[in-house]
């Protein structure tokens, strides 16, 4: 039985990683929320089995912000910014989704490598799940670089902090204040980064981030020159 | 050793694979009609289509030389051999030792290998158009399928199938990633390999974007009868090799009962019906690719596979 706890548990850690996988391939950015809410319904599973297994009741209140925060308040919200914004529902992304795939599996490796390197003493499970959770960390961090358009940036920064909540629930003994301040993190960034969209949007009149780096300050209309 | 009920469950199962084969494609047929709220036609349909097929005379172009009239006997000899090697309600078959996991999918590239010679035979453009696009699809699936292989292989130390099934059934392995990496990087190979929606629609005649019937368009009659039943027996092999690597209960051991073969004759079927309803819901729901899209699907298959046995070398050392 403490087999079938251990694989469970596992399997829903490799779960979330998949979905992280799924956020790299997709390229509408509906299907990108919809992957992402997945993606924290998995995370909120994967905690309440830890709770369940660990008889640790506070990781209950993990998984509930989990499942109610990410998987339906957050993405009910970005879709509603992107139908008001009217934003482009394809992603833009730098490269290509296979040179994306390419290099998220060698992060993946690379994460798998160190975690082992690191943690050769400690249980098995507490091992695989921070190889899960550091590479679910790297792939966020990969989406935000690979993508141009902000909400698509959002979401990889909110796929990484999936990740850090991954990483906080396979260790054992985590406090909840860490996780409650985890969480409230997300949500002031969710807020920011929706101030931030309309300033972009009234600014430059879209959510391409490529308009940035062009920009070097505002210039006085000089039809002359 | 290959004794005697051995050689019988063979040629059971060798019976059974044609039998069940049309049936499977009218399930997810009628599956996906009803889902588009359409009635559709009855699960038996596919039968009756390859019975008036068959008494068709067929019609073959003047320039066609023998390799044209050989291929439809070949495809389908080579395919029903592979699928008789994919244990379905036992896994004590005459024909296991003889063949594992990487001489089925040789035995799967032989037969596009002769579909893809016969298509460029005639010399009509969507013949080779159609060949073209099967090979790409071939050289981007094969690689990820051995992929999917190797990591069953490096769980379980063979890649003999009916060992496998037995492997598993003694709960030798239990819930692993990679397993479940595996599976879906399978599943994305099966659609890729046996043309289904997104990769290909079974469902299209005459359209630019078809690939598996842009070959067999010169087909006609019995020809095109043994081409149609390769094409179902294919998918039921890709089926019931995902059922018997991942849900192999209800499959019989060597040496178990007959009362033991008989349960595995009743789940398989049950289990094929379940598959069908799946794949139906599944293409129901998804929109056909662009071919340029085809190699990060497929790539994408691969590098599941990858993963799978990357984090094979996690999970060692408990």
């Amino acid at each position: 039985m403490a087999d079938f706890y251990y694989d469970t548990a596992h399997l829903l850690g490799a779960l979330v990683l998949l979905t992280s996988f799924g956020l790299l391939y997709q390229r509408r950015l509906f299907a990108l929320l919809n992957v992402f809410a997945t993606q924290a319904f998995v995370l909120a599973a994967a905690a309440a089995w830890q709770a369940f297994i660990h008889g640790e009741p506070h990781l209950y209140i993990t998984a509930l912000l989990a499942l109610s925060l990410k998987a339906i308040v957050i993405p009910v919200a970005l879709h509603r910014i992107i139908l008001r914004l009217e934003i482009p529902r394809a992603v833009d992304s730098a490269l290509g989704v296979g040179m994306t795939m390419v290099i998220g599996v060698s992060l993946v490796t690379l994460s798998i490598l160190l975690v082992m390197g690191v943690t050769s003493g400690a249980a098995a499970l507490t091992r695989e799940d921070l190889a899960s959770a550091l590479s679910v960390v790297l792939l966020g961090l990969l989406m935000m670089i690979t993508r141009r358009n902000a909400v698509s940036q959002v979401i990889g920064f909110m796929s990484l902090e999936n990740g850090l909540i991954l990483a906080a629930i396979g260790v054992e003994g985590m406090p909840l204040v860490v996780e409650m301040s985890v969480a409230f993190a997300v949500m002031v960034a969710f807020i920011v980064f929706g101030i931030f969209f309309f300033h972009i949007r009234e600014r430059f009149d879209t959510l391409d981030l490529q308009n940035l780096e062009t920009f070097r300050g505002e210039r006085e209309e000089r039809p002359w020159s | 050793m290959i004794t005697l009920i051995d050689t019988l469950y063979q040629i059971i199962q060798m019976a059974l694979l044609v039998a069940l084969a049309p049936l499977l494609t009218g399930v997810v047929r009628l599956a996906k009609a009803r889902l588009t709220a359409r009635r559709g036609a009855s699960v038996f349909q596919p039968y009756r289509d390859l019975l008036r097929l068959a008494r068709k005379e067929a019609v073959v172009a003047n320039n066609a030389s023998w390799l044209f009239r050989v291929t439809p006997y070949m495809v389908f000899t080579a395919i029903w051999l592979a699928a008789g090697l994919v244990p379905t309600f036992t896994s004590a078959l005459a024909l296991a030792p003889t063949a594992d996991l990487i001489a089925l999918v040789a035995l799967l590239g032989t037969a596009r290998f002769f579909t893809a010679l016969a298509a460029m035979d005639i010399g009509t453009g969507f013949g080779g158009l159609g060949a073209s696009r099967e090979m790409t699809i071939a050289t981007l699936a094969e690689p990820a399928m051995l992929m999917v292989i190797f990591t069953i292989a490096i769980l379980v130390h063979t890649t003999s199938l009916p060992q496998i099934v037995d492997f598993i059934l003694v709960g030798g392995v239990g819930l692993r990633i990679s397993l479940a990496m595996a599976l879906v990087a399978l599943s994305m190979v099966a659609i890729a390999e046996t043309g289904r929606i997104p990769i290909d629609n079974p469902a299209t005649h005459l359209e630019l974007t078809m690939v598996h019937e842009a070959m067999v368009l010169e087909y006609s009659g019995r020809h095109l009868a043994l081409i149609e039943a390769a094409g179902m027996v294919r998918l039921l092999l890709f089926v019931s090799l995902i059922l018997c690597i991942f849900i192999p209960w209800g499959i019989a051991s060597p040496g178990s009962g007959v009362s033991l073969v008989v349960l595995g004759l009743v789940s398989y079927p049950v289990k094929l019906v379940f598959s069908g309803l799946l794949l139906g819901a599944f293409e129901t729901s998804i929109a056909k690719m662009r071919v340029f899209r085809y190699g990060e699907f497929l790539g994408g298959a691969l590098l599941l596979a990858l993963l799978a046995a990357i984090f094979l070398f996690v999970s060692t050392g408990r």
